[in-house]
């Protein structure tokens, strides 16, 4: 019989931990299949973040670094120099990319090193029970806003893909959704995007996914699914915010 | 050949001799010249320099380097080192080889930027979270300085574990005739199967300091601290000087133990009989000359000297351990002591 | 030997140490150099401890210096009564306006400034630094001129004009000592 579909080599057989419904492990298998389908699985080393995705070493055969939080970009930027040869990506949530990682995220991504971030934003901290993250939209409750979060009191939400993309470094940004198989594939296709990128030595490549939160949206998986398509995708405009072998044409 | 150097830029130089490779630093006064000699150095020897945005973020860097197998180092000096600690104690638990250098300055706070020993509980202590320790030297003059750091990778990479080098303002600004050891084969280094840096055949090799499981975790601590008892077993450095019959016995560590050598020198002309134990490690602490000084009868008293409110003079305590009178003198702010100083001192306790 | 050198910036009190300390290596000599650093120069009172000695340099820092330099008012106020009796105190009297009050110490007051303009007119701290070799005795001239080649190296077109300053700087010591 024909094998048509497979799990990636690269993915170990260890058990999720993340709940049901979550998206955290389309991406792992986006990201997994992408570095076999480039011939690179072996080359590849991944940094881990803290937040979900902080045991995501158990999921990979490859090399990997478990970060300090929000310093990935810090330790991908170190690895990287070290072993120019090697492919390195970082994984983070938003927690550690956009709230107490930003500096290390915007100055990576301003010294246009030439690794891969995988920016999954979910708006709201998950390890840590459902806190305010700081891509947490407008009225959306979290347990640190249980009345919805409000921008006199709680600040603004953060647009990181197009923050990213006032800089000179960055090579390629693009932000992708998980909520549909349509939206999947595009996620394979950025991701992929994103390594050739980086293969090709031109510098930093980032891939802003918006992702579910079923157990800290009080959703089920389906309704997380929703909300991404109804309310995250309308205020977090998918697309490609740069593209540097789009401007070199 | 011995040649005139300045303190910071000696210590960078060394570290290159000795294999480092890879620097990854912040401006902050007073060791701007060891970030500035790496950041073209490093690029002649085919390393890496990155000035990163942020203190934080530079030690994680180190991490990262480090972890991938290379010889990596950051400096800085106190409230930059604050900054690190917990990057430091990310190191530690993943057990990362790797080399800080701390130009100590005059805190707490911002404090001031003139020669201080504050940071003494912070680098032997722990200085991070969680149960761990750096290897810490306190070398006396630029040369011990070099001559540390040549072998602080070695020592990093042979346990596994972080070393920190503590200096102050004094060492990192003045310039003596120093001789840089010969340059170490980077391929006739002890190779690192640990590291993570990809091309494994899908072995995965794992930097990583979690250990979620409170057993693991434990099992964990306990081979860290086998590993600081095989550290205090072998690595305690320290030089005794005219203690054979010194009735009075100072304990000084880095350039306030020239400035205390200075003050033996004169009291010995006039005939007091002083003598100095100078700690080179911190950590592991010189516990047993110490004890084994404090039982011999000529010795009267200890005097610890130190640019703190009296830090390393809790360690000496504890060594002496009852058996004699422990005293202290500090200064602290950034105002150095004079030997005349210390001289006056004694001469008046007497 | 021990001696502090004081000034404001840009007078070339570093550098004058420097070369104190470079001909001092000459001759196998230990030698410490230590500057003030941060504010402190801004303040004045930009100074260099350096110190030459056979045996080994246990403290770097001077509280009683054998020579002081001071090459303007704030440096005397600051180090005059520091110096060992029996030491000198060397000033720029192109500079130095304060009168020097200590009775126990030689003093020479010097215009560095007005010496320096006939030859070359950045060549002030090479005066003194010649200046300062009768007062050393154990440190040659030939030293000096080794330390001058080797600190320009980068530079020969200026060698020449400071071993001219150096000469000028013993010359007139020799000519005030007698």
């Amino acid at each position: 019989m024909a094998i048509v579909a497979k799990k990636p080599e690269l993915l170990t057989d260890a058990h999720l931990h993340y709940c049901p419904g979550c998206t955290h492990g389309i991406v792992h298998r986006l990201v997994a299949e992408v570095l076999e389908e480039l011939g690179c699985a072996d080359a590849a080393i991944g940094i881990m973040p803290v937040g979900c995705a902080v045991f995501g070493y158990n999921y990979f055969k490859c090399d990997m670094f478990q970060a300090a939080h929000g310093r990935a970009p810090a330790v991908a930027s170190a690895v990287k120099r070290v072993h120019p040869d090697s492919v390195v990506f970082s994984y983070q949530g938003d927690g550690d990319c956009s709230s107490i990682g930003m500096a290390e995220t915007v100055h990576a991504a301003a010294r246009g090193e030439n690794f891969t971030l995988i920016f999954i934003n979910n708006g709201i901290y998950g390890m840590t029970g459902g806190q305010m993250a700081p891509t947490t939209m407008e009225g959306v409750k979290a347990t640190t806003c249980i009345y919805g979060r409000d921008p006199k009191v709680n600040g603004n939400p953060i647009h990181l893909s197009e923050m990213l993309a006032t800089l000179t470094g960055p090579a390629y940004i693009e932000r992708t959704a998980c909520c549909d198989p349509a939206n999947v594939r595009k996620t394979k296709a950025a991701i992929k995007k994103a390594f050739e990128i980086q293969l090709a030595k031109k510098g930093f490549s980032f891939i802003e996914v918006l992702a579910n939160c079923p157990s800290n949206y009080h959703m089920t998986a389906l309704e997380s699914m929703e909300f991404v398509k109804t309310k995250a995708i309308p205020f977090y405009p998918l697309g490609v915010y740069k593209d540097i072998t789009k401007e070199d044409k | 050949m011995k040649k005139l150097w300045k303190g910071n830029e000696a210590i960078a130089e060394a570290a290159i001799a000795g294999g480092c490779r890879y620097f990854f630093g912040y401006p902050i006064t007073p060791q701007n010249e060891i970030p500035e000699y790496m950041s073209w150095r490093l690029a002649e020897e085919g390393g890496a320099f990155i000035q990163a945005e942020s203190e934080v973020s530079a030690i994680n860097m180190v991490y990262g380097a480090a972890g991938a197998g290379a010889r990596a180092m950051t400096s800085s000096s106190s409230p930059g080192i604050s900054l690190k600690q917990e990057g430091i104690s990310y190191l530690a638990g993943a057990e990362v080889p790797c080399v800080i250098v701390n130009m100590m300055r005059g805190g707490p706070g911002l404090g001031g930027i003139q020669p201080a020993q504050g940071d003494y509980f912070q680098a032997v202590k722990g200085g991070g979270h969680g149960d761990y320790h750096c290897i810490v030297y306190a070398p006396g003059n630029i040369q011990e300085f070099v001559d540390v750091m040549y072998d602080a990778f070695d020592v990093a990479d042979k346990y596994r574990n972080p070393v920190m080098l503590i200096g102050d303002g004094m060492i990192g600004q003045m310039m003596e005739a120093v001789e840089i050891p010969e340059y170490k084969d980077l391929n006739k280094l002890p190779p690192k199967p640990w590291a993570s840096q990809g091309h494994n055949g899908g072995v995965q090799r794992l930097i990583n300091s979690i250990k979620i499981d409170p057993n693991d975790l434990e099992d964990h601590n306990h081979r860290l601290f086998k590993k600081y008892a095989e550290i205090e077993a072998n690595e305690v450095k320290y030089e005794e000087y005219l203690t054979e019959d010194a009735e009075i016995v100072f304990v000084a560590y880095g350039s306030v133990a020239r400035i205390c050598k200075a003050a033996i020198n004169e009291l010995r002309e006039e005939g007091i009989k002083v003598g100095m134990l100078r700690p080179i490690t911190i950590y592991p602490f010189p516990k047993k000359p110490l004890a084994a000084l404090a039982e011999k009868a000529n010795v009267k008293k200890f005097l610890t000297v130190e640019l703190s409110m009296g830090q390393m003079v809790e360690d000496v305590r504890l060594s002496v351990n009852g058996k004699k009178p422990v005293d202290f003198y500090g200064r602290c702010g950034g105002v150095v002591m004079m030997p005349a100083d210390l001289v006056k001192y004694v001469k008046e306790g007497k | 030997m021990k001696v502090i050198i004081s000034g404001f910036g840009g007078q070339g009190v570093l550098s004058l140490g420097k070369f104190i300390s470079y001909s001092a290596i000459e001759q196998d000599f230990n030698t410490s150099w230590l500057p003030s650093y941060g504010p402190e120069m801004r303040g004045g009172t930009s100074n260099v401890s350096v110190i030459f000695d056979k045996n080994e340099i246990a403290a770097p820092v001077i509280d009683h210096p054998d020579i002081l330099i001071a090459m303007n008012d704030p440096s005397l106020a600051k180090f005059e009564d520091t110096v060992k009796p029996g030491g000198y105190i060397i000033t720029n009297s192109n500079i130095v306006k304060l009168p020097v009050t200590r009775k126990d110490v030689t003093v020479y007051e010097v215009p560095v400034d007005d010496l320096a303009e006939k030859i070359n007119k950045r060549g002030g701290n090479i005066i003194m630094l010649g200046m300062l070799l009768p007062i050393f005795k154990e440190i040659s001239e030939e030293s000096a001129i080794n330390a001058i080649k080797h600190v320009f190296e980068a530079k020969p077109k200026v060698i020449e004009p400071n071993i001219q300053c150096l000469k000028e700087g013993i010359a007139y010591m020799q000519n005030l000592m007698k």
